[in-house]
């Protein structure tokens, strides 16, 4: 997993409340599981038309935006199916940053197995950012958030920093401590089984 | 502690846990499927090439698979990833593999109680987002990634942090035209979609209690859609009586204290329930069916872990008796055993004579895998969990989601209709 910690682009305001995993990459993909090449199924049914041409009144299709890693989107981002694909897809489009009041529990999960920063601000924050049209930065060691008219502050849970800082998926960092954790069950009192 | 937090107090060896408590748990069940599973093979491969050592499952006897979006394989991809899924089991001696083509197979979320997969008490896991289904049987039921899925098959535990609990009380019984599904689209509609995020959704009260344990999956299969990381219901002798007649062994109850504690109680009156849909695209677009648009419907669709239950069809089979569809209708028993109940018990015939089109089990068209995918501007009404864009088909297709008794009455008349309504 790569390691992120500090982009600094414009953003992509996707003024949209629950956008769910399907409108994210659409179930006729999930077939395939190569994490690479998803990118081009992102938001497939509002990027492109029934002949498959890119529409050209959605945000994506707009070159201005062509090069922007943040992508600042409304409440609920990543409710419905559990898919990691939805991950994929947006950090193979060229996402690393996620902007939302809030987001769904699996997708906010997933985005940290993978290395996307979820970041979540306030609905007066976000509805301000929309309007951003200059570069932002985001920046994780120190969990900020620099705009034109200022720094804002973002929480993010230590552990999770600290994977995304080291590019260590939870998996890889945890199956690192084998022996330690092995050494804990031994005492520990946790029962194997229910 | 309430139940959800004791069986996480329980499973992470705890004396008591509150909310917001980070916790490391046993899990005790662990489902994959042809989605998921191939997704899950990945994380392997990845890992793999990391030097990780990924030869052994923690406990191949504790996880168990379906076959159910893409089956019947629905085109090459899907049948290769099929072919990934049993050489997975296969080499990691997975013996619950439930292959289609080869006796019982179905929808993961109805073999979990179908197969009595999952006890009360237990904490499962599964790749797939309504996993919390299970929940009704008075157990932990979530969903997760396939990251997460591939963690907990090698270490057989996982990290939670413990829910807050939403607290849904029925007072009194639901009326004979009214189902569970009427019962959780009203609270959706209430609560809206992020309504339980990272919360638990508990049904009790005197309404629930009177309850069959399917309609019970139904509500808690549909707190997926309030963004609940679980739904349950405290297990009664219904629920050991469900479990046992389907071979399940040393059962034991899990119940929260009397002093349980609750973020927010929501009461309901019982008698008060009316049918329901959800217009498109939000299970929480709300009407009451006798004030929903007067649309022309193309398509009813009875189908899915949510409305395809035994329940579910002898509901639709009431309506359907002696009668005949108007609109393109599919009958999907969510699975074979059910398919079984619903040929030995004369429902098939019923369907059969009223024009329906029965298929075999398969999550098929409710995620819009195939199976009777809508087509532009088409418009469907059907039993199963989500209508968001694009959910069940084309992009510009609608989905209205009801109860099997609605999506039956609509199925005879063409139009969304009120079952006390039919002629």
């Amino acid at each position: 997993m790569q390691s992120f910690k500090k982009v600094k682009t414009i953003i992509t305001p996707l003024d949209k409340v629950n956008v769910d995993t399907d409108q994210i990459v659409p179930k006729q993909f999930l077939k395939l599981v190569q994490k690479s090449g998803f990118g081009k199924f992102l938001f497939y049914n509002w990027r492109y038309d029934d002949q498959e041409h890119l529409k050209s009144d959605f945000i994506l299709n707009d070159s201005k935006y062509k090069n922007s890693k943040i992508l600042v989107v409304g409440d609920n981002f990543g409710c419905g199916s559990s898919r990691e694909h939805a991950v994929w897809a947006l950090q193979d489009y060229g996402f690393s940053v996620i902007i939302s009041p809030s987001f769904a529990d699996i997708f906010y999960s997933n985005c940290f197995k993978n290395g996307l920063l979820p970041i979540i601000l306030d609905d007066k924050t976000v509805e301000k950012l929309y309007q951003e049209t200059g570069e932002i930065e985001v920046d994780l060691e120190n969990q900020i958030v620099k705009t034109s008219s200022g720094e804002i502050s973002f929480v993010i849970d230590l552990h999770k920093k600290k994977i995304l800082l080291e590019g260590l998926d939870d998996i890889a960092q945890t199956l690192l401590y084998e022996k330690k954790i092995s050494e804990f069950e031994k005492q520990s009192k946790i029962p194997s089984v229910l | 502690m309430n139940i959800t937090e004791k069986i996480l107090a329980r499973a992470s060896g705890r004396q008591r846990v509150v909310p917001g408590d980070v916790i490391f748990a046993n899990v005790d069940k662990v489902m994959i499927h042809d989605v998921s599973g191939p997704g899950v093979i990945k994380v392997f491969d990845k890992l793999k090439k990391q030097g990780i050592n990924v030869d052994k499952l923690w406990d191949p006897t504790k996880v168990w698979v379906a076959e159910d979006h893409f089956v019947p394989s629905a085109d090459m991809v899907s049948a290769e990833n099929i072919v990934k899924l049993s050489n997975f089991t296969k080499n990691y001696g997975i013996e619950k593999h439930f292959k289609y083509g080869m006796g019982q197979y179905g929808i993961c979320h109805t073999l979990s109680h179908e197969e009595a997969l999952v006890l009360p008490g237990e904490v499962y896991v599964g790749g797939d987002s309504h996993t919390n289904t299970t929940g009704a049987l008075g157990s932990f039921a979530c969903g997760l990634g396939h990251t997460d899925v591939a963690y907990v098959l090698l270490n057989g535990k996982i990290w939670f942090k413990v829910p807050e609990t939403l607290y849904f009380k029925l007072n009194g019984k639901l009326p004979e035209h009214v189902m569970a599904k009427d019962f959780i689209l009203k609270i959706i509609g209430d609560i809206s979609t992020e309504g339980g995020a990272y919360k638990t959704m508990q049904f009790g009260g005197s309404g629930i209690d009177e309850m069959s344990v399917e309609s019970r999956l139904t509500l808690c299969n549909m707190t997926t859609e309030a963004g609940a990381k679980n739904g349950i219901v405290e297990p009664d002798q219904k629920v050991v009586d469900y479990l046992t007649s389907r071979g399940a062994t040393n059962i034991s109850l899990v119940h929260g204290d009397d002093d349980a504690e609750y973020q927010k109680i929501y009461e309901y009156e019982g008698s008060e329930m009316e049918p329901i849909v959800a217009k498109p695209f939000s299970p929480e677009n709300i009407s009451i069916v006798r004030e929903a648009p007067s649309v022309e419907l193309d398509k009813s669709y009875i189908g899915s872990c949510t409305g395809a239950k035994y329940e579910d069809l002898e509901a639709v089979a009431k309506i359907l008796k002696g009668r005949k569809v108007k609109i393109r209708t599919e009958i999907l028993p969510a699975s074979i055993s059910i398919y079984k109940r619903v040929m030995e018990n004369g429902l098939l015939k019923i369907f059969l004579d009223a024009g329906v089109t029965v298929g075999p089990p398969t999550c098929g068209a409710c995620c819009g895998a195939h199976m009777g995918v809508l087509a532009k501007d088409e418009i469907c009404i059907s039993t199963t969990n989500r209508n968001f864009p694009g959910r069940m088909g084309h992009v510009d297709s609608q989905t209205y989601l009801s109860s099997p008794l609605v999506a039956a009455a609509s199925a005879v008349t063409g139009k969304i209709t009120d079952p006390r309504d039919l002629n």
